[in-house]
C-alpha cells in the first residue's frame, strides 16, 4: 500500500515537534556541531603526541632506485623516518585491501600512482614533519604509465602489478550477470535497438574533513588506541588485528565526530597503518592528518566506468531487454569496498525499475596508474553507475521512438502486484509502487505545463530541458549468507539499556558522518519503547563501547542497524511487559501497549509507565519467576534481504545558447524510502545528495594528464557545487514500507546522489534536442555543452 | 592542513617602512595583502619566500576611492568589498560592480585588495581585465618616495609578472574619467567563485551625437595576460553603436586572443566566449552610456 502525501515545501516550522518516536525534530547532535564543540580526529591532543607526514610519489609509474633519508633524519625535531624497505623488514610493507587485493603501505619496488605513499617522517610538530619531507632524496627511474583505461589491456601496455606473482597484464577481474544467450535472442527479435556509449567519470567524495588518525600504542598494556576517520570502526579493528598481528581485544578503534564520509572513509588507508607503526616505533602517540591535496589524489575515488548500453524495445515502447558492456578503471590496486562476492558492487540492478524479458552485463576491470578505490561517494555499491546507465539509455530510447520519457517509463514499470519481484539479474525487489511516485513528481513539477513552456521557448530559440530519472536502489547490505567483507558478515549488533530512572542508552555498531544517527536511532528506540528521544543516549563509534557491526555505508545504517535498534527495543519491551504484569497483578496477555506504558485491557486507568517498570526492574522487591533484574537487551540483526527504496526525480534546466552555461532552474525529488523516521533529516539527506548530483553532472571530475598527473589536486581545480549552483529543492514523498524490515524503513542516504545525475543530464540532453543531441557525458561544463551543441560531444576520458 | 615552509614575518607600519624592508630583503621577500592567492601558493609550496611583509596595517593609508572631475584614484589596499559597495565607483564605472559580484566569495572579497589582484598578474584575474578595459594607470613607489606611473599594458609584463621592482610597491590605480561613458563586465565560470573560463569587460564613451568616441575591451583568461584589444577601439571609434558593430568587435576579440585548452574549456570555446562576451558587454556598456 502506498500512501501519497501532499508535499509541504516549506517545512521548517514544525522541525522541533519533540515527538516520542517518529516525526520532525531538531538533531540532538547539532547543538554540539553548530557551536564548534564537536570533537573530530584532529581535535585529539594527547600528552607527548608526535606528528606524521607522508612523502608521496610525484610520478604515476616509476621504479624506486634508492632513498636517502639521512638529511631528513638530521632535521630539527625529527624522531623517525621510515621507508617501505624498513616496513618490509617487519612484513608490513603491504596490506590487504577490502577486495582481496594487496596495496603497498609504503612503496618498496615501484610507485604505481601519483600521490602514492613512499616514506613517512615523525617529528615533534607537523611543520617539522612536513619540512623534513623536502629533505628525503628519492631516486626514481620513471616508467611509462597506463593512463588511458582503454589501452590498459593492449599487448604493449606497461605492466603495473609486477608485484603479483605470474601477473603478465593489467587485467583486474571479469564479471558477468544475467543471461547472455536469452538476452541476445530478445535483442534479435526487437523492433528497435538503441546503443549508447556512456561514461561515468572518476569523481571524488571530497569530504570537508580529510582522513587522519591518532595512534596511541601503550607498550606496558600492549594496547593500541586509534582515533580515526572511519565509517566502519569494528571492521577496521578486526582488519588491524589480522594485518598487524595485534590481539583484537587490545585494539580500540574510536571514530570521533566525522566531517563527512560519503564512502571516502570506508577503506583502510596506508596513513592509518603508518600512524600505528609510528606509535609502536616511537612509543608515543602519533597524529596523522592528510591535507586537502593528499585526500584528493590518493584516497578512495568513485565511478570511473565506461559503459556501452543497449536497450531493445517494441516500436510502441515496451522495453524488452537491456545489455551492457563495462570497462572499469580500478586504479593501481583494487581497493573497492564492496561485499566480496560482488566485485562490481550492486551494479546488477542496471535493469532499473522496469519489467523486462532479459538482461546481460559483461564487465572487465583493469589496473591503471591512478589512485585505488572505486566505490566511494554515496553510490550504494555501484548503483549510481547502474541507475545512470539505465536512465540514460531509457531516455535515448524515448528519443528514438519519439515518445515522452515520462510516458515511456510509466509504460514499463514493474507493477505493484509483481512484488516481491525478481529481476533478470537475480535481485529480489522487496516492495514498490512506482506509478504514484512518478505521478506525484509530475504533479509537483506541473509536467504538462513545463512541456508546453518548452515548446514555446524552442520556437523562440531558447534552450530549456526537462529531465526525468526514476530509480530503484538496493541498500542495507546485507544478508550474511552471501554478503561479507573479508569474511566478516554484514550483520549489525545493538544493545539497549534502560536505567533505573527510565532514561536509556543505545549502543550501535554503525557510525554517523553527519547523517544524524544520534537523533534517528533515539527516535527508533523511542517509537518502540515510549521513552522520549531526549532521554535516550546514542553511543557509537567506539569499539570498546559498542557491539560488533560492519559500519555505515551503502545506505545500510537504517536498514540494518535501524532494524537492530527496533528489535532490541522490542526485546526490552517484552521483558517490561512481564514486569508490568507483576506490578499490575494481571497476566501478560491482559496487558496492552500504549506508547510509553502498559495498561490493562479494558481498564486503561490501570497502567504502569516504562519509567516505573525500569525502576521496578532495578529496585527492591520480587520480580516474576525467571526474570532477572535490570532492563536491557542485546541483539545481532541479520537482514533477510536488501531493501529497495525508489524515487522519481524531475529536473528543469535552462541553457544560455550563447555561452552554453547550464542553469538548474528547478529540481523535483519524490522519494519513497518506506517508513520515514525523521522527515527533516530525510530532507537534509536528499538536499545534500541532490547537490552532490549537480556537482557530478555539471562540474566534478578527477582528470589526469597523459603522464598521470592528477589535475584535481585542490578544491580550486576539483570543483564542488555551492548554494549558488542549486535551486530551491522541491521534495515530496510516498511511503511503501519494506515488508521484511521490522519498521518498514528502506534507507535514504544515497538515493539523491544516485537519482539526480541522470535527471540533470537527461534535462541537458533534452534542452539540446534542437541540435540533434542524443547523448553527452558528464561533467557538462559550458565548454563540453558547447561541443555538444555543435555536434562534437566527446567522452571526458 | 597544508603547511608552508618556514618564513619570517613582519608587519609594515608605513609605506616607506614596507619599501625599506623590501630594499633590504630583495626578492626573498614578498608583500602580503589579502593573501588569498599568495598563501595558498605558499601552503602548496609552489611559492617559498623567506620573508613576508604584511601591509594590511597600511589599509588606512592605501584604502580609498577618490573621485575628482577627471579621474578616479583607488588606493592599492582597497578591498574587493569596498569596491563592490562603493556607489561613487559604480556610478563612474559600473564595470567594477559587475566584476566584483562574480569575484570569488564574500570571505575573499572581505580581505582581497585591488593592488594584490593586479600584482598577482594572473591571466584569469578579473580586476586586471577591468583596469585594462578602463585604461587605468598604476602608481609604483620606490625607495626614497620616488613614484612612477605605468599603463596597464606596461604593468603586466607576463603571466604572474609585473613591472613592480623588488624594492617597489604598487600604491594607487588611476582611472581617467571622461564624459559619455558606460562600461560592463561579464564572466563565464564553471561555478560561482571559480576563475573565469573567459571574461570580458567593455567600456565605451559616446560623443554628443551618439557616435562612439572611444571604446575599449579587455579580456581575462584568454591569453598570457589580461588583454586590451586596440583593434577593437579602432574598429568602433567614430561609428554609431549597432549590433553589426558589436559582432565585428566580437570577431576581432576572438581572433586577437590567445587562449589555451585546459580544464576550464577548450581554446576554441574560449575564443567563442571572447566573441560572445565582447558583444554582450559592448551592448550593455552602450546602454549604460546612453542612460
Amino acid at each position: 500500500m502506498t500512501a501519497v502525501q501532499e508535499p509541504k515545501l516549506t517545512t521548517f516550522d514544525d522541525n522541533d515537534q519533540k515527538p516520542v518516536g517518529y516525526g520532525r525534530m531538531l538533531r540532538k547532535e547539532d547543538p554540539r556541531l553548530l557551536r564548534g564543540r564537536g570533537r573530530f580526529t584532529d581535535d585529539v591532543q594527547l600528552p607527548g603526541m608526535l606528528h606524521l607526514a607522508i612523502l608521496r610519489s610525484p610520478f604515476a609509474h616509476a621504479r624506486i632506485v634508492g632513498i636517502d633519508t639521512s638529511a631528513a633524519e638530521a632535521a630539527p625535531g625529527v624522531r623517525a623516518v621510515v621507508t617501505g624497505a624498513a616496513l618490509a623488514e617487519q612484513g608490513l610493507a603491504w596490506m590487504p585491501t577490502l577486495s582481496n587485493d594487496v596495496q603497498a603501505v609504503l612503496a618498496t619496488d615501484k610507485v604505481r600512482f601519483q600521490g602514492q605513499e613512499v616514506a613517512f617522517v615523525v617529528a615533534d610538530d607537523r611543520y617539522q614533519a612536513r619540512d623534513a619531507l623536502e629533505l628525503i632524496d628519492v631516486e626514481y627511474d620513471v616508467l611509462d604509465p597506463v593512463i588511458d583505461v582503454r589501452k590498459a589491456l593492449a599487448p604493449d601496455a606497461p605492466l603495473i602489478r609486477d608485484d603479483l606473482e605470474g601477473k603478465a597484464d593489467n587485467h583486474c577481474f571479469d564479471w558477468e550477470t544475467g543471461d547472455e544467450e536469452a538476452t541476445a535472442a530478445v535483442f534479435a527479435k526487437a523492433d528497435v535497438v538503441v546503443e549508447t556509449d556512456v561514461v561515468y567519470p572518476r569523481v571524488h567524495p571530497a569530504p570537508m574533513e580529510t582522513c587522519g588518525a591518532v595512534a596511541d600504542f601503550d607498550p606496558i598494556e600492549g594496547k593500541l588506541r586509534l582515533w580515526s576517520t572511519t565509517q566502519a570502526p569494528h571492521a577496521h579493528r578486526t582488519l588491524y588485528a589480522i594485518v598487524a598481528g595485534l590481539p583484537e581485544h587490545k585494539i580500540q578503534v574510536i571514530a570521533p565526530d566525522i566531517g563527512g564520509g560519503f564512502g571516502n572513509k570506508v577503506p583502510i588507508y596506508p596513513g592509518y597503518v603508518c600512524a600505528i607503526v609510528a606509535s609502536i616505533v616511537t612509543g608515543k602517540p602519533v597524529k596523522w592528518m592528510e591535507d586537502r591535496s593528499e585526500n584528493l589524489i590518493s584516497t578512495g575515488f568513485a565511478r570511473d566506468y565506461i559503459m556501452r548500453g543497449e536497450i531493445a524495445a517494441t516500436r510502441d515502447g515496451k522495453i524488452l531487454a537491456i545489455r551492457t558492456n563495462v570497462l572499469a578503471d580500478h586504479g593501481a590496486f583494487n581497493g573497492t569496498a564492496a561485499p566480496v562476492k560482488y566485485p562490481a558492487g550492486f551494479f546488477g540492478v542496471f535493469t532499473g525499475s522496469y519489467d523486462i524479458e532479459a538482461a546481460y552485463c559483461k564487465m572487465t576491470a583493469v589496473y591503471t596508474n591512478k589512485a585505488p578505490g572505486g566505490v566511494a561517494y554515496a553510490c550504494s555499491f555501484r548503483i549510481t553507475e547502474a541507475v545512470y546507465l539505465v536512465e540514460r539509455i531509457v531516455d535515448t530510447l524515448a528519443y528514438e521512438l519519439g515518445m515522452d520519457p515520462a510516458e515511456l517509463r510509466l509504460k514499463n514499470f514493474i507493477q505493484p502486484e509483481q512484488f516481491p519481484y525478481e529481476t533478470k539479474t537475480g535481485w529480489v525487489y522487496d516492495s514498490g509502487n512506482y506509478e504514484p511516485t512518478m505521478r506525484l513528481a509530475m504533479d509537483i513539477a506541473g509536467y504538462a505545463e513545463l512541456r508546453k513552456e518548452q515548446e514555446e521557448k524552442r520556437a523562440r530559440g531558447e534552450l530549456m530541458g526537462i529531465g526525468i530519472a526514476f530509480f530503484t536502489e538496493a541498500v542495507g547490505a546485507g544478508p550474511r549468507k552471501n554478503m561479507d567483507i573479508l569474511g566478516l558478515g554484514m550483520a549489525d549488533g545493538c544493545e539497549l539499556r534502560v536505567h533505573p530512572t527510565g532514561k536509556a542508552v543505545v549502543r550501535l555498531s554503525v557510525k554517523t558522518q553527519g547523517q544524524g544517527h544520534e537523533t534517528t536511532f533515539a527516535q527508533i528506540v523511542a517509537e518502540e519503547i515510549g521513552i522520549p528521544p531526549a532521554d535516550i543516549e546514542v553511543v557509537h563509534g567506539d569499539t570498546d563501547q559498542t557491539p560488533f557491526g560492519l559500519g555505515t555505508y551503502g545506505s545500510r545504517s537504517t536498514p540494518v542497524s535501524g532494524a537492530a535498534a527496533a528489535l532490541v527495543a522490542r526485546k526490552v519491551r517484552d521483558k517490561a511487559q512481564i514486569i508490568a504484569s507483576a506490578m499490575l497483578e494481571v497476566t501478560v496477555a491482559d496487558l496492552e501497549w500504549e506508547k510509553g506504558k502498559f495498561q490493562v485491557k479494558g481498564d486503561p486507568g490501570k497502567s504502569v509507565t516504562i519509567q516505573q517498570i525500569a525502576m521496578r526492574a532495578h529496585g527492591a522487591g520480587d520480580l516474576p519467576d525467571g526474570i532477572e533484574g535490570g532492563l536491557e537487551a542485546q541483539i545481532c540483526y541479520n537482514p533477510s534481504n536488501l531493501t529497495y527504496p525508489h524515487g522519481a526525480y524531475i529536473c528543469v534546466v535552462d541553457i544560455d545558447p550563447g555561452t552554453a552555461q547550464v542553469k538548474v532552474r528547478r529540481f523535483i525529488a519524490v522519494d519513497d524510502c518506506g517508513t520515514r523516521i525523521n522527515p527533516m533529516i530525510i530532507e537534509g539527506q536528499v538536499h545534500g545528495g541532490l547537490t552532490d548530483g549537480v556537482g557530478m553532472a555539471l562540474m566534478e571530475m578527477i582528470a589526469f594528464d597523459e603522464d598521470g598527473n592528477c589535475l584535481g589536486a585542490s578544491l580550486m581545480d576539483y570543483l564542488i557545487p555551492t548554494s549558488l549552483e542549486v535551486p530551491d529543492w522541491e521534495t515530496g514523498y510516498t511511503v511503501t514500507p519494506s515488508p521484511h524490515h521490522p519498521i518498514g524503513a528502506k534507507g535514504v542516504g544515497e538515493s539523491a546522489t544516485v537519482g539526480s545525475p541522470p535527471a540533470i543530464v537527461n534535462a541537458v540532453v533534452d534542452a539540446l534536442k534542437p541540435f540533434g543531441v542524443r547523448h553527452a557525458d558528464m561533467p557538462l561544463t559550458p565548454s563540453r555543452v558547447w561541443d555538444a551543441m555543435r555536434g562534437q560531444a566527446t567522452p571526458p576520458i | 592542513m597544508q603547511v608552508p615552509a618556514p618564513f619570517e614575518y613582519e608587519r609594515a607600519t608605513t609605506v616607506d617602512h614596507a619599501i625599506g624592508l623590501l630594499e633590504r630583503l630583495g626578492s626573498s621577500a614578498r608583500l602580503v595583502a589579502g593573501g588569498h592567492s599568495l598563501l595558498p601558493m605558499m601552503k602548496l609550496r609552489l611559492a617559498n619566500f623567506e620573508y613576508l611583509i604584511d601591509i594590511n596595517p597600511l589599509h588606512e593609508e592605501l584604502g580609498y576611492i577618490k573621485t575628482s572631475s577627471d579621474e578616479v584614484r583607488i588606493g592599492a589596499l582597497t578591498r574587493h568589498r569596498e569596491l563592490l559597495e562603493s556607489d561613487a565607483l559604480a556610478a563612474a564605472f559600473p564595470i567594477f560592480r559587475d566584476a566584483e559580484r562574480v569575484i570569488a566569495d564574500p570571505i575573499v572579497r572581505n580581505r582581497g585588495t585591488l593592488g594584490g589582484s593586479l600584482c598577482q598578474a594572473d591571466p584569469s584575474e578579473d580586476l586586471s581585465a577591468v583596469c585594462t578595459t578602463l585604461d587605468a594607470s598604476c602608481v609604483i613607489r620606490g625607495p626614497g618616495g620616488a613614484e612612477r606611473v605605468v599603463s596597464m599594458e606596461d604593468f603586466h609584463v607576463g603571466p604572474y609578472e609585473t613591472a613592480v621592482g623588488d624594492d617597489e610597491m604598487l600604491t594607487e590605480i588611476r582611472i581617467p574619467l571622461r564624459p559619455g561613458g558606460g562600461s560592463a563586465y561579464e564572466k563565464v565560470e564553471r561555478r560561482a567563485g571559480d576563475w573565469a573560463v573567459v571574461s570580458a569587460g567593455a567600456a565605451v564613451w559616446l560623443a554628443a551625437d551618439g557616435t562612439i568616441d572611444d571604446a575599449r575591451v579587455g579580456l581575462a583568461a584568454a591569453g598570457p595576460n589580461t588583454t586590451g584589444i586596440p583593434e577593437i577601439s579602432a574598429a568602433l571609434t567614430g561609428h554609431a553603436p549597432a549590433e553589426e558593430l558589436y559582432e565585428q568587435a566580437g570577431a576581432i576579440a576572438a581572433r586577437s586572443c590567445d587562449p589555451a585548452t585546459d580544464q576550464r574549456g577548450s581554446a576554441e570555446y574560449k575564443r567563442h566566449l571572447a566573441n560572445e562576451l565582447t558583444r554582450r558587454t559592448l551592448r550593455r556598456a552602450v546602454e549604460r552610456a546612453r542612460s
